[in-house]
């Protein structure tokens, strides 16, 4: 199948990485576009050599745009991973938009689209036949949505929560083994990279709350967005809290919990109360997913939320069911 | 609440169920049953221990097992059975403490019965582990509901447990 892929930072990178070492012939990329340019070649492009290019800073661009490509293209399947806004959810989608209306595949990693827009993009995919599928956005490599929809096909979900954000699980644990206070273990992750420059997004759970967002569209089909979401992030959580939550064997982590129960529901991110030997209480900057079945039981999900290599994993994990439904 | 009462059964057929039914009648919720048939009493009884959840009415079941012919040994209640730890994070102190404690005490179904703090600095904000028993399920559920709009009032971060009751 021929794929385009739109935007090519770390996530994009990792996609071309993983592709590149694939030895089958499922998939072909045709375009890699940034918001410079794109590289294009009908015949199936160089990965190496274009992964090499880009790292050098020398990619020989062709003179169109990532919408030229879009609109224009000859592609099965578009992997839009271009960064999150929380906001508009642009310019991701406008492309995702454009290429469900021509009837090409959706692969994406980009939240902000799927939050906000998730119930017209599914009415585009199923209008004009085409798959959208979106498991990079929820817990990186943690397998949600295919989980869901595989393995435990045929369960009622009742409830999903857990821990969705790696860097507010890495400043916590931190906090906590280290006895640190908040400010320099945040200071201190910036420096790692964990944490942005602007860490709000992170550390005040709105990341956290667009993951649930989706979750509740997509699995629940609760017609939701981000300002129906009870939230409250985790930079009043003291060291103090944590030492006293630790004295009666307990964590403090950023919970998100998604629970469709009519008058009852709850869609909320909170700092919570963890027993240190639930499976919930997972270290630094993993995540951890409980997905409550009627059949199954308690399903958990351990595993790394974010990552180039990670987030590819689950984008390849699409692209592969794309073409296993030929 | 909680009760635990022990029972002694005649030795002959339909005796367990002459002694559950009243229970579930009464709307208590069974939770176990042990039957002592090896610790026969002297008297040729056999002792039977139920434990069961229900609200009120243990006067009238009593006497309701009594006159279908079941001795009623002993029974005990326990009051409290629902547990819960939260942690607040604010100006504990000067949004009086106390009066938050107080708030939940008063309601009759709930208590504080536990409590730790650390104050690192005057003006820094405090941090406070509390632990509260209810009467039931419910009770803790609203005991809960008021410490929210408590810390609401005061402008104080509450940090509740996650439900863990689906787990073993």
């Amino acid at each position: 199948m021929k794929v385009a892929i739109i935007g090519f930072g770390s996530v994009g990178k990792g996609v071309l990485k993983v592709l590149s070492e694939r030895t089958d012939r499922t998939f072909k990329v045709v375009a890699v576009t940034d918001s410079k340019g794109a590289v294009i070649n009908e015949n199936g492009l160089d990965l190496a050599l274009v992964l090499k290019q880009k790292n050098n800073d020398d990619l020989k661009r062709a003179n169109k745009t990532s919408m030229d490509v879009v609109k224009g293209l000859d592609y099965d399947i578009l992997v839009e991973v271009t960064p999150t806004d929380a906001k508009t959810g642009e310019p991701g989608l406008s492309y995702i938009t454009e290429a469900l209306k021509r009837g090409k595949h959706v692969v994406t990693s980009n939240k902000g689209p799927v939050a906000l827009k998730y119930k017209e993009l599914c009415g585009l995919a199923n209008k004009s036949n085409a798959l959208f599928l979106f498991e990079a956005t929820v817990g990186g490599a943690m397998p949600m949505f295919n989980l869901m929809r595989m393995p435990l096909a045929g369960n009622k979900i009742t409830s999903i929560k857990g821990i969705f954000n790696g860097t507010c699980n890495y400043i916590l644990t931190r906090m906590a083994s280290e006895g640190l206070p908040y400010d320099m273990v945040l200071s201190e992750a910036k420096e790692l990279g964990i944490a942005e420059a602007d860490p709000t997004y992170d550390v005040e759970g709105i990341d956290t709350a667009l993951k649930l967002v989706i979750l509740a569209n997509a699995v629940f089909g609760m017609d939701v967005s981000l300002d129906d979401v009870d939230r409250v992030g985790i930079s009043s959580v003291s060291l103090e809290a944590l030492k006293l939550a630790g004295e009666a064997d307990m964590v403090i982590k950023l919970i998100g919990e998604v629970y469709p129960n009519g008058e009852e529901r709850v869609l909320k991110v909170s700092p919570r109360l963890v027993p240190k030997s639930h499976p919930l209480a997972v270290q630094g900057t993993l995540n951890a997913a409980l997905i409550q079945t009627k059949l199954a039981g308690d399903i958990f999900v351990i595993g790394k939320g974010a990552g180039s290599i990670e987030t590819a994993s689950a984008i390849l994990s699409d692209m592969l069911y794309i073409a296993s439904q030929k | 609440m909680r009760i635990t009462m022990d029972l002694e059964l005649k030795d002959i057929p339909g005796q367990l169920v002459k002694a559950l039914e009243p229970i579930s009648d009464a709307g208590g919720n069974i939770v176990s049953v042990v039957h002592h048939h090896e610790q026969r009493t002297n008297r040729g009884t056999i002792p039977l221990q139920v434990i069961f959840d229900m609200e009120d009415g243990l006067g009238p079941l009593k006497e309701k097992l009594e006159s279908r012919d079941i001795k009623v040994v002993r029974f005990n209640q326990v009051r409290l059975l629902e547990h819960k730890t939260v942690v607040l994070v604010g100006h504990i102190i000067h949004s009086d403490i106390r009066d938050t404690i107080e708030q939940i005490d008063s309601t009759g179904y709930a208590e504080v019965v536990d409590l730790a703090m650390s104050m690192p600095g005057i003006s820094l904000k405090s941090s406070a582990r509390i632990g509260i028993n209810a009467t039931g399920k419910g009770d803790m559920k609203n005991a809960v509901r008021l410490l929210r709009n408590i810390a609401r009032e005061k402008d104080l971060l509450l940090i509740e447990p996650i439900e863990t009751e689906e787990l073993p």
